[in-house]
């Protein structure tokens, strides 16, 4: 991924930025969109001194709300420690997404934990699921919160400030040997969905899966992803932000930038560096630079959206 | 008298003995075990009899699940959760996680 961001020079700046963004370990990612192409600004102190003046949103992702194991005994701990860094930025963002993951078994009284600590935020938050809300015998918890408006098992868009926003679901329906599956029904909605739209509306695609190939031997991809990318091909901005590897990850594609966001509960190691994708325990010193949230600044005008992301602690 | 009482037992005997014994390898009939571990299934391929038990244990600190499409469906299991499936018919059994559906496994029982 870094190749992508070392041969793009012409873009200066912001490039650099968002390599220096990569090497800070986070609680979120803060975007913001300018001109339709996102940036990532920084860490969020960073972000704050850079003073985002467009419209700006947060990413969260992968709470796993129950986890107690050795990598993180208090998930819900360091899901509160994210949400008090997001009250103290200077500027309150727009909203929020979160991109699944929310809890991790399902269980009633998780997802009851997580909508308590979340909503201190006092934000309006999007969600998609990721496979850890769908572990119910009934799978009703996430749909009963999260459902309403939704298609399919969970599937919807909106708009905000000229942003057309998508949020998908790619955990359902996983086929033996395969990766994450949108499946053809959820892409004909989204065909139909973009239908008509302006080819300079900035696009926001979000999910729990990468949507983009990160690493086929731990499943950290979606088979059919490549025809959202069909799907938007042609429009002059495209965001795709993903959870669920539990670790910054950034590509840039043309016109389409893809970012994983952290964990606010436990990291996962790089791909192929450990003998499988299981929460990393490292030192309880270094856990919190190594979890995180996001957050995405959009500016009318500008071409690309900003996305700082920030640890809970350096 | 006797005789009534004999035919009797012989024919009590004759009808609990497939309720006993409902495939006629009760005897011989296994349990083996396939551990998780580091999102893998081991052994990957197991060999078993008809009328074998298997058992799946998570050992990993992430849930996963034991499914082969139509035949059988464990609940999640997290760590430490076993699930077990005795096996009733020869046949190929392919199986993996639904949740992390790179994780696959096959029972051959013969």
């Amino acid at each position: 991924m870094s190749d992508h961001d070392h041969h793009d020079e012409e873009r200066g700046l912001s490039r650099r930025k968002v390599l220096e963004c990569m090497t800070w370990a986070g609680t979120g990612v803060l975007w913001t969109v300018t001109g339709g192409v996102p940036h990532s600004l920084g860490i969020i102190d960073a972000a704050n001194a850079a003073e985002p003046t467009g419209m700006t949103f947060l990413q969260i992702s992968d709470s796993h709300v129950g986890f107690d194991k050795p990598a993180n005994p208090n998930a819900l701990g360091t899901l509160e420690e994210a949400i008090n860094k997001v009250n103290a930025m200077p500027k309150k963002p727009s909203f929020m997404i979160h991109t699944g993951d929310i809890t991790h078994l399902s269980k009633a009284a998780e997802f009851d934990n997580a909508d308590r600590i979340i909503s201190q935020a006092k934000l309006d938050v999007h969600y998609v699921p990721g496979e850890h809300d769908f572990l119910d015998e009934e799978i009703k918890f996430y749909k009963e919160r999260y459902g309403k408006g939704t298609k399919g098992p969970g599937y919807y868009s909106f708009d905000a400030n000229g942003v057309h926003f998508v949020g998908l679901v790619n955990v359902v329906d996983l086929k033996a040997g395969g990766l994450g599956n949108l499946g053809a029904e959820q892409l004909a909605w989204l065909e139909d969905d973009l239908k008509g739209k302006s080819k300079s509306t900035p696009i926001v695609a979000f999910a729990h899966i990468p949507l983009w190939t990160v690493y086929p031997e731990w499943g950290w991809g979606t088979e059919d992803g490549g025809r959202v990318l069909e799907l938007v091909k042609g429009f002059g901005s495209v965001t795709v932000l993903n959870g669920h590897i539990h670790q910054v990850m950034q590509k840039v594609e043309g016109a389409v930038t893809f970012h994983t966001a952290r964990s606010t509960a436990f990291p996962q190691p790089a791909p192929g560096t450990a003998p499988s994708p299981g929460p990393m325990k490292v030192e309880d010193a270094k856990l919190r630079s190594m979890l995180g949230i996001a957050s995405v600044n959009f500016k009318q005008g500008d071409q690309r959206l900003a996305i700082i992301d920030t640890p809970l602690a350096g | 008298m006797t005789r009534t009482l004999l035919r009797g037992l012989l024919l009590a005997a004759a009808l609990l003995l497939p309720l006993l014994s409902p495939l006629g390898v009760s005897a011989q009939a296994q349990e083996l075990n396939v551990t998780i571990d580091n999102f893998t299934f081991a052994p990957a391929e197991l060999k078993v009899k008809v009328g074998d038990t298997v058992t799946w244990t998570n050992h990993d600190d992430i849930p996963h699940t034991v499914v082969s499409a139509g035949k059988y469906r464990s609940k999640t299991m997290d760590t430490d959760d076993k699930f077990s499936f005795t096996f009733t018919s020869a046949g190929d059994y392919k199986y993996f996680c639904s949740l992390h559906p790179h994780m696959t496994g096959m029972i051959k029982v013969e």
